[in-house]
């Protein structure tokens, strides 16, 4: 009974710790601008300090923000969708075909996972700037795909062990063309592995802030953390709270649905890659 | 496993050591052929840009005027290395390092606890768990700021013994305080999910046989429950460890390295790319690279050694 009464007030406290920083942001997001200025700390708006939308419909207005949305969104599913295919090609050849190689495939991408980001912005800059990819899609597509690849060959490689490869022969036995055994047989199996690898690395790439503040320049490519974090002023100390309140939650509405609809998918695979791995 | 890489042993044994099958170099072939595109890629955005880093590491050379490039050989480095602001940002690196992921690991621990004998309500939980993960850093780290602000924030009024006016973001220990907390809140529930996994690989029947010997509570955890997930640890802190060790967004959304917060990723970025002496800021990724080999190396080292002590014990 008591071991009981303890793991409630654990969940209970593990649901505060989790979400009451979300509750703060969403409540700073709805404050009227006024209303902070003047100094009135409190979780909740303040009577007659709830702005309700309007934070919301001034961020949205605001042109850098849609068009660093825009950028996130594009940037980091092309990243994705580009990483994982390149992962699956070299994740199946490391859980299915023995050849030279396999061993310096794993450290490399051990090697890369601990790499200091901060220490390739000055030479990626500097090369970014000579052959014109700094300050475009490509300029960032191209980190987040190699800076992803080691989680998401981690990740499928792990799932794509556990895949009983039998199967597709037996299918071939019963009749199947290779391509038909292929199609109907592993692809149903490993799509679910793909597509936590996936998820993964959309994560990553939508919330990388170091790529994205030193190799964009403009609002042509810059995402939005990089976006969140230069909006209006150079002050740090004196920032429109509110304002950036609302912008935040928006850049943090995707994120949330896809936690909301994939939660069982992400969990498998971040454990799965770390510890099967 | 077994089931899975058995066919690939038995053709390697049908084949024989000294001559190999026609197939299965063929296998090498379609092998390394898949595995191309993902190494050429990783080269090319990590060895070749850290080879240029290198080189330009021994120069005197600012974009602002790229014609006065100089050679210096080692005195970038030189320079760096005796400078105070260099060790006191390493210190301060290794502080976030050593602080966060020790109360992760605490945190987390309990969590993934929790998480192990919950049976209701668990992907309400774990959903709850993922939001933190999933949410921008830069995000948590504005988060973290207004709340921590003494304008608009709301932990002043919480917490009992500091004023109203209380300014978090004024000297270094609150403001450092403030970022770990923005660091923890992020992080901890990638560290709690990677110890529930390695929680579940703990058997229940061993803790059992425990608890009918009369172990006690603390005795089934650090003699029967912490050994058997060593590997599960060691993944969760090495990962965090190097993880926190570049800590940049946080630092720079909520002080921007004022007050001495600066960690030594942010030393390297405001040299780079603000202040663009690419020259020194090479020298200074090269030196940031190298201690986070290091910190591998030492973390490694250290679970090692515990590995061997524990074989010795029981």
């Amino acid at each position: 009974m008591r071991n009981k009464i303890g793991i409630v007030v654990g969940c209970v406290l593990i649901m505060i710790w989790c979400l009451l920083p979300v509750a703060w942001i969403i409540s700073l997001s709805f404050k009227s601008e006024e209303s902070i200025t003047n100094g009135s700390p409190g979780f909740l708006p303040a009577e007659g300090g709830f702005a309700g939308w309007d934070n919301y419909q001034a961020v949205w207005d605001n042109e850098q923000f849609r068009r660093a949305i825009f950028n996130s969104i594009g940037i980091s599913l092309i990243a994705t969708v580009l990483s994982v295919i390149v992962a699956t090609l070299a994740a199946y050849a490391i859980a299915r075909l023995e050849f030279t190689g396999k061993k310096a495939v794993l450290s490399l991408s051990l090697a890369i996972a601990m790499f200091p980001v901060v220490s390739l912005v000055g030479p990626l800059f500097d090369m970014w700037r000579a052959i014109g990819l700094y300050d475009t899609w490509p300029g960032l597509i191209i980190p987040y795909m190699s800076f992803t690849l080691p989680l998401a060959i981690w990740t499928l490689s792990a799932f794509f062990r556990e895949i009983p490869w039998e199967m597709e022969q037996a299918a071939q036995v019963d009749g199947a063309t290779s391509w038909q055994a292929f199609r109907k047989v592993i692809v149903p199996l490993a799509a679910p592995g793909v597509f936590t690898a996936a998820i993964l690395t959309f994560f990553f790439a939508w919330n990388d802030f170091v790529f994205g503040i030193s190799l964009t320049s403009t609002e042509n490519a810059r995402p939005i953390p990089a976006s969140l974090s230069f909006f209006v002023g150079a002050d740090p100390f004196n920032r429109p709270a509110s304002l950036l309140a609302a912008g935040a939650v928006i850049a943090t509405i995707p994120i949330i649905v896809i936690v909301l609809i994939f939660q069982r998918k992400i969990v498998a695979g971040l454990t799965s890659g770390a510890v099967k791995g | 496993m077994s089931a899975v890489t058995a066919p690939t042993q038995g053709k390697r044994q049908a084949g024989k050591k000294p001559v190999a099958s026609d197939r299965a170099k063929a296998e090498t072939r379609l092998g390394q052929r898949l595995v191309a595109p993902a190494i050429i890629l990783m080269l090319l955005v990590t060895a070749f840009p850290m080879l240029r880093a290198i080189y330009l590491s021994t120069f005197d050379y600012a974009l602002t005027a790229p014609e006065d490039r100089e050679f210096l050989g080692l005195s970038n480095y030189l320079t760096a290395l005796t400078d105070p602001l260099f060790w006191q940002t390493t210190g301060m690196t290794v502080l976030y390092m050593v602080v966060t992921v020790a109360v992760e690991l605490v945190i987390g621990f309990i969590f993934a606890m929790v998480m192990h004998r919950v049976i209701f309500a668990r992907g309400l939980i774990r959903t709850s768990i993922l939001i933190p993960y999933g949410i921008i850093t830069v995000v948590s780290g504005f988060t973290w700021q207004f709340a921590f602000s003494f304008q608009n924030g709301f932990i002043n009024g919480w917490l009992p013994f500091v004023g109203d006016d209380f300014n978090w973001f004024g000297e270094t220990t609150p403001a450092v305080i403030a970022i770990m907390v923005s660091e923890i809140w992020k992080t901890t529930p990638f560290m709690s999910l990677l110890l529930l996994a390695g929680l579940a690989q703990v058997s229940e029947d061993m803790v059992e046989a425990a608890k009918v010997d009369g172990a006690t509570w603390w005795q089934r955890l650090t003699k029967v429950i912490l050994p058997n997930m060593r590997a599960a640890i060691m993944v969760a802190v090495l990962f965090r460890a190097l993880d926190a060790y570049r800590i940049f967004d946080n630092i720079f959304v909520m002080t921007a390295g004022a007050q001495k917060t600066e960690s030594i990723s942010f030393l390297t970025y405001r040299q780079t790319i603000e202040q663009f002496q690419l020259g020194m800021g090479s020298a200074l990724s090269v030196l940031l690279f190298l201690s986070v080999l290091l910190v591998a190396y030492l973390i490694v080292k250290l679970f090692r050694v515990d590995l061997a002590q524990a074989r010795q014990e029981s």
